[in-house]
């Protein structure tokens, strides 16, 4: 399988690759996707809660190199958005920058729901 | 050293340059039909295509008449199957295979089942031996075949082939062996090993794709088949077709340069697959080896490198040609039957690579091979969520994941 030069770019400089601290409460952690489906994607976000803004993002992935491609363009993405702004990034937007076929169309919902759950967890967070 | 490199010898190989040499004069001189009975072309290649018959025929123990030429070994298993199933329907309709055999043989069994036959699936252990008191307790009356591999071309795990011959033989069964990955590598006797049938294929050990053979057992017990192909009655009327000549002819020559070297290229092969195994091992930790770890094809290694998933580790190593049993390589999203069928966890199998080595692999090759590796597990594990998950001390399985 051929791969677009984007999806090669980013798996070979990939964004963003790391943790952060994810007790600390302006962290939101996403943790997505399964070892026996073959790809699982962890997606942080640090948060500025005075201003909602996405200060930092983390992410590390075990799958393929779409996979891996898909999440380090939702952290670049995600970087200096509101979390609002986020919540509004959609796949179809990671398939049309990536130029993903379609069998690996998967990869760029299992990084919106990365990011989602990134989201939910820091609000749940802020909560307690 | 050339890159890439080439480890994907389960796959195919290349044509050896004498194979090609001693092929090239029947493209055009020597060019007649092997069927045509009135003239010097025809008599001419007919000749050497009995004696390129003989001579691979001799290679397993058998004789030149028992050896039907097919366009490969995906042939060979069809018309085994069917063939055998048709023709002994009256005495019973029911198959003995295992579920790691090449889908050669399992689509065909399929097929049979869709018609009434009776198929079973013998139980596989973790390393791809299946149980031989299992399959002497599987063989009915209305058995009429037993098909299993020489080796596996996944996992390289091989069959114990005499002691499936001596069940089969006393319980009056066929015995067919998809031995594909193993003629011209490992020792094949179909007498002493009493197989009833065996299918081969020239591209796997350095002849010309396209071109394959059905050893087809002539006496004790004389074997029939029903064709699959009809035509012009070549082959004994079990397989119609002009004849392949250059493909025969390069199929003789390829097998006879692999069984010139058999001994002293498994021993050597044997010695490069444990040393990529050990180069890898020594450097790298949660590395699991898939199939026996001795009773193995010499040129197999199928590893699995947990947390990282085997697409991305391919696309590592792109100056490496090797395979992998990860779902991502296929169209279907499934990871490898085979591994699925062994008990590998699903997880373990999107992590695995096959290594293969063969005729031009070199020591400088598995050292360059071993160190891209390292360096790709590495990175990758780097940016492994699994890894660092494992490295915290989190137990995987008790982790409630979201699958899509």
């Amino acid at each position: 399988m051929a791969y677009s030069e984007k999806v090669i770019d980013h798996y070979k400089e990939p964004r963003n690759v790391g943790s952060l601290d994810k007790n600390n409460t302006n962290v939101g952690t996403g943790l997505v996707g399964a070892p026996e489906c073959g790809d699982v994607m962890k997606l942080q976000i640090q948060v500025n809660p005075e201003t909602n803004e996405i200060v930092d993002a983390k992410f590390k992935t075990f799958g393929c190199g779409s996979a891996i491609a898909s999440s380090s363009l939702a952290t670049e993405w995600v970087k200096g958005k509101s979390i609002d702004q986020a919540m509004s990034i959609q796949n179809t937007q990671i398939v049309e920058e990536l130029s993903l076929p379609p069998v690996k169309i998967h990869c760029s919902v299992l990084a919106e729901d990365a990011i989602k759950a990134a989201i939910s967890d820091y609000k749940s967070r802020r909560e307690d | 050293m050339k890159l890439p490199i080439y480890l994907d010898y389960n796959a195919t190989t290349p044509v050896d340059p004498k194979v090609v040499e001693t092929m090239m004069p029947f493209f055009t001189e020597s060019f007649g039909n092997a069927a045509s009975r009135n003239h010097s072309f025809g008599w001419q290649v007919e000749k050497v295509v009995e004696d390129a018959r003989e001579s691979i025929g001799n290679a397993i123990g058998a004789g030149g008449k028992e050896i039907v030429f097919t366009s490969g070994a995906t042939e060979s298993d069809n018309l085994a199957i069917l063939g055998v199933a048709n023709f002994y329907q009256k005495k019973g309709k029911h198959i003995i295979t295992s579920p790691i055999e090449h889908k050669a043989v399992i689509d065909p069994c399929h097929a049979l089942e869709q018609q009434g036959y009776e198929i079973t699936f013998l139980n596989v252990e973790k390393n791809g031996c299946i149980d031989l008191n299992q399959l002497a307790d599987s063989i009915r009356d209305d058995t009429i075949l037993v098909s299993l591999m020489a080796g596996n071309n996944e996992i390289g795990t091989l069959n114990p082939l005499k002691e499936i011959g001596e069940i089969t033989r006393e319980k009056g069964v066929l015995f067919h062996t998809d031995a594909t990955q193993g003629v011209g590598k490992i020792p094949i006797d179909v007498e002493e090993m009493k197989i009833d049938l065996l299918s081969m294929s020239a591209h796997k050990m350095y002849g010309p794709k396209g071109m394959g053979a059905l050893y087809v057992r002539r006496k004790k017990p004389r074997v029939r088949l029903s064709p699959i192909m009809f035509g012009g009655g070549h082959e004994r009327g079990m397989r119609s077709g002009t004849l392949n000549v250059t493909g025969i002819v390069g199929f003789a020559k390829a097998l006879e340069l692999s069984m010139d070297e058999m001994a002293s290229e498994a021993e050597r092969l044997t010695g490069l697959r444990q040393r990529l195994f050990e180069r890898l091992t020594s450097e790298l930790d949660y590395i699991f080896l898939n199939g026996h770890p001795t009773e193995r094809l010499p040129n197999n290694l199928n590893l699995s490198f947990g947390y990282v998933e085997g697409e991305s580790l391919m696309m590592g190593v792109s100056e490496l040609a090797v395979s992998s049993g990860s779902a991502c390589t296929s169209a279907s999203l499934e990871p490898s039957y085979v591994l699925r069928a062994l008990g590998v966890g699903d997880d373990l199998a999107h992590s695995s690579i096959r290594f293969g080595m063969g005729r031009f692999t070199t020591v400088e090759e598995v050292d360059y091979a071993a160190e891209q590796m390292i360096s790709a597990v590495k990175r990758l594990r780097e940016m492994s969520p699994l890894y660092e998950m494992v490295q915290e001390g989190v137990d995987l399985s008790t982790v409630k994941w979201s699958s899509h």
